[in-house]
């Protein structure tokens, strides 16, 4: 740790400590919101840890929260994370570490680590800025999650403190610089009309699953939709 | 939960084992292909979709009915404070309060 301080600038590390005080917050709505819809504590505790990507955690939690299998969850929340093969494309080799290192190096790979690594102008500097906000979300992310989870329990009628209109909020805000593109922002109103009309007919999770014929609107002409690796947490994004 | 707990277990670890080999598989793949950026692009999209469903549906619906008035119109608000890119605590916590005072004066 105290190589990858000396490594990197002051601002850099200013701003990862940022990034991931963001990843805290978010991490407490997910524990939270989870516990709230019904899930015990070591849900989240154990999904934040494991799997490490924001927004696939969310996307999981209110797809079986609403009834949906937790198959078609896992496999919504893989589809969001496919993203993270791009990263592995994108980074250097080297820079997620050596032997048993990588590992771990591997697990940490998220929208910010990689925003970070390669914003950095040479392969040590892209190490020391990976490592140190990769394993920043590591910490961050969890205790975040374990913290909202204990305060989310702690709380009786979650419905009178309105926790069940945060969920669908932090997704927004997540993806709200993606909306910004005016034809995401179509793709993505036609996927949340198709959803809409198939939640009366269709069992949970599966309406969210057929959302996904809206990206058939992107698909002719060519996109000038957001660069990769600017989602938080993955969204996130997290 | 609704679902069975071994279930949601193998939801879980579906989940974390599909993202690993995802985290790994594009540092192997490195040296050998180079993947087009219209296909990244398309999976950026692909998920961002996924997402905005999931705000509607989780927003307006609950079962396979409404869910009532007072939590889209907390997320509403939150929406038009994100689209001012307000700080993201405040885009939540504005949801919850808004939903909350709705449903104390009566607003189901």
């Amino acid at each position: 740790m105290r190589s990858i301080c000396r490594t990197l600038d002051r601002p850099v590390l200013a701003d990862i400590g940022l990034a991931c005080l963001a990843v805290f917050f978010i991490g407490l709505s997910y524990g939270a919101i989870a516990v709230s819809s019904g899930f015990p504590l070591w849900v989240p505790a154990v999904q934040s840890v494991l799997v490490l990507a924001g927004a696939s955690e969310f996307l999981f939690v209110g797809i079986v929260a609403a009834g949906g299998s937790p198959f078609a969850a896992a496999l919504a929340g893989l589809l969001v994370n496919s993203r993270h093969l791009t990263y592995g494309l994108a980074l250097p080799p080297g820079v997620t570490g050596q032997r048993w290192g990588k590992v771990l190096g591997t697990h940490v790979m998220n929208d910010e680590s990689v925003v970070f690594a390669l914003a950095q102008p040479d392969l040590r500097r892209k190490r020391a800025a990976y490592w140190a906000c990769g394993l920043g979300v590591l910490v961050c992310w969890p205790g975040g999650a374990v913290i909202g989870a204990l305060i989310g329990s702690a709380m009786h009628d979650t419905g009178a403190f309105g926790l069940d209109a945060m969920f669908p909020a932090v997704i927004l805000a997540l993806i709200v610089k993606d909306l910004r593109d005016p034809r995401m922002l179509r793709a993505a109103l036609a996927g949340a009309a198709i959803a809409l009309a198939a939640t009366p007919f269709l069992p949970a999770g599966l309406p969210v699953l057929l959302a996904l014929a809206a990206v058939l609107l992107l698909v002719r002409a060519p996109a000038s939709s957001p660069e990769p690796g600017r989602r938080p947490l993955g969204v996130q994004a997290p | 939960m609704k679902e069975s707990t071994t279930l949601v277990v193998a939801g879980m670890a579906t989940l974390a084992a599909g993202t690993y080999a995802f985290r790994l598989s594009g540092q192997l793949l490195r040296a050998r292909i180079t993947f087009p950026p219209r296909a990244t692009r398309l999976l950026e999209a692909a998920a961002v979709i996924l997402l905005a469903a999931l705000v509607a549906t989780t927003a307006l619906t609950e079962g396979h009915g409404f869910a009532g008035f007072a939590r889209p119109a907390g997320v509403l608000v939150a929406g038009v404070l994100a689209w001012r890119k307000a700080p993201f605590l405040v885009v939540v916590l504005a949801a919850a309060a808004v939903t909350a005072v709705l449903r104390l004066l009566g607003v189901s």
